[in-house]
């Protein structure tokens, strides 16, 4: 015996069975991302008064990034309904638009995360907090007692940081382009403040009493902010990953197999849909909220 | 063996060929054959295998455990010197540190739950039962099916090897709470994340592979209510795996973020380790992982469950020779169970402060679960009333289920209200409890499938006698070394001291003589002894059971028929034992799945396949 409704559905479900295996694979995944939305909740209704951040992320390349999203689902639709009506260039047009928007979206994701990256909070000695984009950074050579500056990126503390690319070198002083405030909570809600002014602001190596940049280790917010976005990318990149292969070598099917490989556009797609749909709701939360 | 046999459509040797006509012309190799096969009769079998190893490599860290709580320090007898050998420091002078006695803890349950039972029960006994109980050709997706396999294996070889790196394997315990688990300075904790991953990706796996081939690939005629209860209990089971698993792995994930790039998801503003502020941003939650946790934890216990309350189903049906009594409340109160198993988790939960009126939801809710619980066992013990039973050993290991398990269930009661549990919480008491449900209960059951379907995987019965020497030795040693331990709890012994309370009582009755409340009585320290030679004897029971698992391959008595329990569900109307493709032809089912000793009829049995009297016979194809 083989093994039934492999491409054609069986009368009584009316399911093929990829079909209902990427179903149940669906009703995990909303699981697995409702573990991670149910953490944000219990985070963010357990932080303290003025301690939950607002206004740090990009409203408009959130929503350029939703945009894109949306569009690609439409592309993906759009292909699949090309391979139903048998016009496979169409299919192959409209892929090649999803895999390009797909691809397009995960830059401008990188470009956020890199943002965040060179974003420093440095404590002050005098209990006033600095704030900024890493400009540049001032070392002396111990060996010839040159001072140059560095405009790349260190390190994400600051012992890595002041300790400079070797040993041989000594932080002088940090250029940031940001602002310097007294409270800390300053920094919390960026919403409620309309104008903040950045200019390059300099502080000397004896003022520093740490350092750290948004990482996901800066605070809860940016922990579960670059868990639930990393972990949407990750699926981003496999969903592109899935039709790119049949897009390109897996495309040979549709030659042999029509059915089974509108199945698989299908099957595929349906996957596409559901992170994008993670998206719809990951926007709001962490951009909007 | 004088057997009425009737078997549609008959088997004949040469069918069997038929059935897999197109693979006869090429004879896979042995990787192919034996670790890369995509068959579930082969799969289930290496699940199986894989499973039994690391039951007993759980069970020898047991021992470990027992010897150390019974002896608090003194070297470890004739494996002592081993131990130092391989584990380094943490086994100096062959003794068992606290750290290591840690680490064996969190890996015995570890083991015993994801790498033991919950693949054997679920994976093993369903990869091989389940496909041929409702008819079809294997499993819906073959190669997810060895994919589900290979993972469980990786996640089993990390788990393994992270006993042997430095600092030892995870010293949390098996529920891993956080801070603690972020906290201890060694990377097991590392290594048992990423197992876990592992793990929980192959359950997931073989969950979408359950249900969809449960609901795509029953045979024609096959209805829900025609699947045998154990089809039923495994779909329920492949439900609360697909949904209860993935946010253990959010978890997982935000832990790993913990551990490995410094977030404070679980760690809270102000943590202290070893008197200092620790260098976190804080805000963390460590209530949120117990509630993550647990939302896996406890589905994961009717996980352990269901799949052995229908393995006792069809031993008891087919060894009572009458249907099954109440077929539509067992499958009722099994999903009943399912979806309530989703909303008991807090009751884990009692002593953390989350609150008295969640922890009134969760006890109504616990009080609500067993309720169906009851129904299942109590309709196969009215299953019993006036069989003709008969008493082999699938049936003996079974029956002993019964009253093992229903211990194991009504003394979960005073852990469910949230009185009674803050006295007994974290006690040697719920050890006894939940042990009572999964080792004499879900494992007797396991043995009971093992003995039961044995014939069909090898075409051999395992050795009756010695059969009957592993379960009575079983049933008499798991009583010794459990039953105890109820006294131990209710007296206030607590559960992970790694000297089985020797320092904590000495102190405590030092200051104000034995009868202080906290301190341990003699007695009930003493009990240590004895569990410890109950459990040396229960492993001394088992040998029998290895030496008859593989001894019969070869040796055992051979079937007669393909049917020799005289069966009446599917597995057993296929050729011994079943090609691949498992049927000749597509059988058609026209009948329940428990048809014993129907009036008027030739034998005791009415297979599910066997065409009503008057109905035009089936054809057969021969090919494919």
């Amino acid at each position: 015996m083989e093994i039934p409704y492999t491409s054609k559905p069986r009368p009584d479900t009316g399911l093929y069975n990829a079909k209902l295996g990427i179903w149940l694979f669906l009703a995990s995944e909303v699981m697995l991302f409702g573990g991670l939305f149910s953490a944000y909740v219990l985070l963010r209704v357990g932080a303290a008064p003025g301690e939950w951040p607002h206004g740090w992320l990009n409203v408009w390349l959130g929503t350029l990034n939703t945009v894109i999203l949306a569009l690609s689902a439409i592309t993906t639709l759009l292909a699949w309904v090309a391979c139903k009506v048998g016009q496979f260039g169409k299919f192959k047009f409209f892929h090649a638009c999803t895999i390009a928007l797909a691809l397009t979206f995960l830059s401008v994701k990188m470009y956020e995360y890199h943002d965040k990256w060179i974003h420093y909070e440095i404590k002050l000695t005098d209990g006033k907090f600095a704030d900024g984009h890493f400009e540049s950074a001032v070392y002396v050579d111990k060996a010839t007692n040159k001072e140059l500056e560095a405009h790349s990126f260190h390190g994400t503390s600051f012992s890595e940081v002041s300790s400079g690319v070797t040993n041989n070198y000594e932080l002088v002083s940090v250029t940031l382009e940001g602002r310097i405030v007294s409270d800390q909570k300053d920094l919390m809600d960026l919403r409620a403040q309309k104008q903040i002014e950045h200019e390059p602001v300099k502080i000397e190596r004896s003022q520093i009493k740490s350092m750290e940049n948004y990482g996901p280790w800066h605070n809860t917010f940016l922990a579960i902010y670059f868990t639930l976005t990393g972990l949407h990318a990750l699926h981003i990149l496999g969903g592109t990953l899935v039709i790119g292969y049949l897009w390109g070598p897996g495309s040979k099917m549709w030659k042999k197999d029509p059915e089974r490989f509108t199945n698989r556009i299908e099957i595929s797609g349906l996957f596409w849909h559901f992170v994008d749909l993670v998206w719809i709701f990951l926007f709001p939360v962490l951009y909007l909220m | 063996m004088e057997k009425l046999v009737q078997q549609f459509p008959p088997h004949r040797e040469a069918d069997a060929h038929h059935g897999h006509g197109d693979h006869a012309h090429h004879e896979p190799g042995f990787w192919e054959k034996y670790i890369f096969s995509t068959d579930h009769k082969i799969i289930g079998i290496q699940y199986g295998i894989t499973a039994l190893c690391f039951m007993l490599f759980g069970f020898g860290l047991m021992i470990l455990m027992r010897w150390q709580i019974a002896h608090p320090g003194i070297p470890v007898p004739f494996l002592g010197p081993l131990l130092e050998k391989v584990l380094g420091s943490v086994a100096a002078h062959g003794a068992i540190s606290p750290e290591l006695y840690n680490s064996f803890g969190a890996m015995h349950g570890t083991i015993m739950v994801f790498l033991g039972v919950v693949p054997l029960a679920f994976a093993a006994f369903g990869n091989y039962v389940v496909p041929l109980m409702i008819g079809a050709p294997d499993m819906t997706f073959p190669r997810i099916n060895m994919a589900s396999f290979h993972a469980f294996f990786i996640g089993g070889v990390i788990m393994f090897v992270s006993f042997f790196i430095p600092g030892g394997a995870a010293q949390a315990g098996w529920t891993s709470y956080s801070p603690l688990a972020t906290t201890i300075p060694t990377h097991g904790q590392l290594f048992w994340i990423l197992g876990m991953v592992f793990l929980i990706s192959s359950s997931l796996l073989g969950a979408v592979n359950f249900i969809a081939t449960i609901i795509q690939l029953r045979a024609p005629g096959m209805t829900w209510m025609r699947l045998p209860f154990f089809v039923w209990a495994q779909f329920v089971t492949a439900f609360i795996l697909l949904l209860a698993f993935p946010p253990l792995e959010s978890a997982a994930v935000m832990q790993l973020m913990d551990n490995v790039a410094h977030t404070s998801f679980f760690l809270p503003t102000g943590l202290a380790v070893g008197g200092q502020l620790a260098n976190v941003s804080g805000g963390g939650s460590p209530l949120l992982w117990q509630h993550l946790f647990w939302f896996l934890g406890h589905p994961e216990v009717y996980v352990l469950i269901l799949p052995a309350m229908g393995i006792v189903c069809e031993i008891i049906a087919n060894n009572t020779r009458k249907p099954i009594w109440g077929y539509k409340s067992l499958v009722y109160a099994a999903l009943a169970v399912g979806f309530l198993s989703f909303i008991v988790w807090a009751h884990h939960m009692y002593l953390t402060g989350m609150g008295t009126k969640i922890s009134t939801f969760f006890q109504a809710t616990t009080m609500i679960i067993s309720i169906p619980s009851v129904i299942i066992l109590t309709c196969f013990l009215i299953s019993l009333w006036g069989g003709s039973i008969r008493f082999n050993t699938p049936m003996l290991f079974a029956m002993a289920f019964l009253p093992m398990f229903g211990m194991g269930g009504l003394t979960g009661l005073p852990l469910g209200f949230n009185v009674s549990d803050v006295h007994l919480h974290d006690t040697y008491y719920i050890i006894a409890h939940f042990h009572y449900v999964v080792a004499p209960g879900t494992i007797f059951a396991l043995f009971a499938g093992v003995y039961y379907w044995y014939p069909k995987m090898t075409g051999r019965f395992m050795n009756e006698f010695w059969g009957r020497v592993h379960f009575w030795g079983s049933l008499v040693f798991m009583n010794i070394v459990f039953m105890p331990m109820f006294a131990q709890g209710m007296a206030g012994m607590l559960r992970r001291m790694s000297d089985g309370g020797a320092n904590y009582s000495a102190a405590v009755n030092s200051k104000a003589g034995a009868e202080v409340v906290g301190g341990l009585s003699n007695n009930i320290m003493e009990l240590h002894q004895g569990i410890l030679i109950g459990a040396m004897c229960l492993g001394l029971v088992q040998i029998p059971f290895i030496i008859n698992v593989f001894w019969s391959i070869k040796h055992g008595e051979k079937v007669k028929t393909d049917n020799p329990w005289d069966a009446t569900t599917l597995e057993w109307q296929t050729p011994t034992p079943p090609p691949h493709g498992n049927f000749a032809s597509e059988p058609h089912v026209y009948r329940g799945p428990y048809e014993y000793s129907v009036p008027g009829h030739a034998t005791d049995f009415t297979p599910q396949n066997e065409p009503e009297a008057g109905a035009a016979p089936q054809p057969i194809s021969t090919a494919h």
